[in-house]
């Protein structure tokens, strides 16, 4: 049974760095990734707005694989900063998994 | 085993905070490139190559190594090397492997480059041994405490010389400055312009028609989060050069692998072998605008087909 965290729910809500409240789930960046990974950026995103922060940690190197190149949200239909919110995640997962800032 | 991404990510930040840089080199090796142009130190218009393709070299020799300890025990060494690398700077012995060639390549990018402005009648300084990296990959990785200290010894540089507009030579130095720190910096009002959208706006004229067939490799951070997709075009296009675009081109280009070289070297070349594939398709020499995506493109395409820096096509151009 996934655990949801409410420390990655409450870390996402006092952000105004991470934002995918717009993301209606079409998938579309999902399939314009170079990368090819079945969790960037959508399963992601869903993941951390539910609080799954055990689905987060295990998907850590995925996390810091996202290129930043910006494909996702050029032909996101709802202008989600995608990129941004990938930095957000690196940098909670810095301070809370590798007591780096 | 994959490369350890908290051990590397520490050596970055470490770095950064000790020593102002991810990967120090010696001011000799980051200033060489200006030896002999005259140009005036510092200014307030200055040049900013915020090390970007002076590093090349020295990430390129460095790769080597950490492809090979990809998949390797010794991955398990890199805690240790963390704790090392504080005593010792480690790049310092990477710059000593980097190839004396492929280090005068991209100082003669940077020559071009300055030779470029100068033809376009743009006067600037540099702040040779002054200039520091502008903290780009410690942002990309969201080591955001670090990145800020360094912003802020960026800005303060910038006080100190009386700098009010900078021109960028790469796109990673001119996203960093011009969106990243003034989310960072409080006040910070620094013009920044890539040279390639000063050159543009500068109306000058090629001194030579071209007739050179390129597919340009668009950058991803130019293209997309700086927005700067026409101004190479219009250089090359009044040039007479011809452009055969691949099909991911401009705002939907794709992106070289580049910025994954230093925790998943084999991530990052299967990227790589992808978009030189694409532009492979065009049949055409490729022209890059970042450093990063020329190494990783040279790379990936083997020889298949050339990559060059755009500047040196605009040098040709354009008489410098
Ligand atoms: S493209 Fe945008 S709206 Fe669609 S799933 Fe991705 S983030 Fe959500
Ligand atoms: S920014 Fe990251 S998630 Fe978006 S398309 Fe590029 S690699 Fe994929």
């Amino acid at each position: 049974m996934p655990k949801v965290s409410s420390k990655l729910a409450a870390a996402i809500k006092c952000s105004d760095e991470f934002n995918a409240d717009a993301c209606m789930h079409c998938g579309i960046c999902t399939a314009v990734c170079p990368m090819g990974y079945e969790i960037l950026p959508r399963k992601l995103f869903r993941y951390v707005q539910v609080g799954l922060e055990d689905k987060v940690k295990e998907n850590i190197s995925n996390i810091y694989s996202c290129l930043l190149c910006g494909m996702c949200s050029e032909n996101c239909p709802a202008e989600v900063n995608i990129p941004e919110n990938v930095r957000f995640l690196r940098k909670y997962l810095n301070e809370k998994e590798f007591n780096l800032s | 085993m994959p490369l350890p991404t908290k051990d590397i990510l520490g050596i970055l930040a470490d770095n950064l905070n000790q020593r102002k840089s991810v990967l120090p080199m010696s001011a000799a090796k980051t200033t060489r490139w200006a030896k002999g142009l005259d140009l005036p130190k510092g200014g307030k218009t200055i040049i900013y190559t915020g090390h970007m393709y002076q590093l090349i070299p020295v990430i390129d020799a460095m790769a080597g190594q950490m492809a090979k300890l990809e998949d390797s025990p010794i991955t398990k060494m890199f805690g240790l090397g963390r704790n090392v690398n504080k005593l010792v700077n480690m790049t310092f012995f990477m710059g000593l492997l980097a190839s004396k060639a492929e280090q005068a390549d991209y100082d003669r990018m940077l020559r071009n480059i300055a030779g470029l402005l100068k033809k376009a009648g743009v006067e600037f300084g540099y702040l040779y041994g002054e200039e520091l990296y502008s903290g780009a990959l410690v942002y990309d990785e969201g080591i955001d405490g670090s990145f800020a200290k360094h912003a802020q010894r960026v800005c303060d540089l910038f006080k100190k010389h009386g700098v009010t507009k900078v021109i960028t030579v790469d796109p990673h130095t001119t996203h960093t400055l011009r969106t990243a720190y003034p989310q960072f910096v409080e006040g910070f009002d620094v013009e920044v312009k890539s040279y390639l959208e000063v050159l543009a706006e500068s109306g000058m004229e090629p001194t030579s028609q071209l007739s050179d067939e390129l597919a340009l490799h668009d950058s991803c951070i130019y293209a997309r989060h700086e927005n700067m997709v026409e101004q190479p075009r219009e250089l090359l296009g009044k040039a007479g050069v011809k452009l055969n675009e691949p099909d991911l081109c401009g705002k939907n280009t794709h992106c070289c692998g580049g910025p994954l070289e230093s925790l998943f070297p084999t991530e990052s070349h299967r990227i790589a072998g992808n978009r030189a594939e694409q532009l492979k398709e065009t049949g055409s020499n490729v022209a890059s605008m970042c450093p990063i995506c020329l190494v990783s493109l040279r790379k990936a395409a083997k020889g298949s087909v050339q990559v060059n820096d755009i500047s040196d096509t605009l040098a040709k151009a354009y008489g410098v």
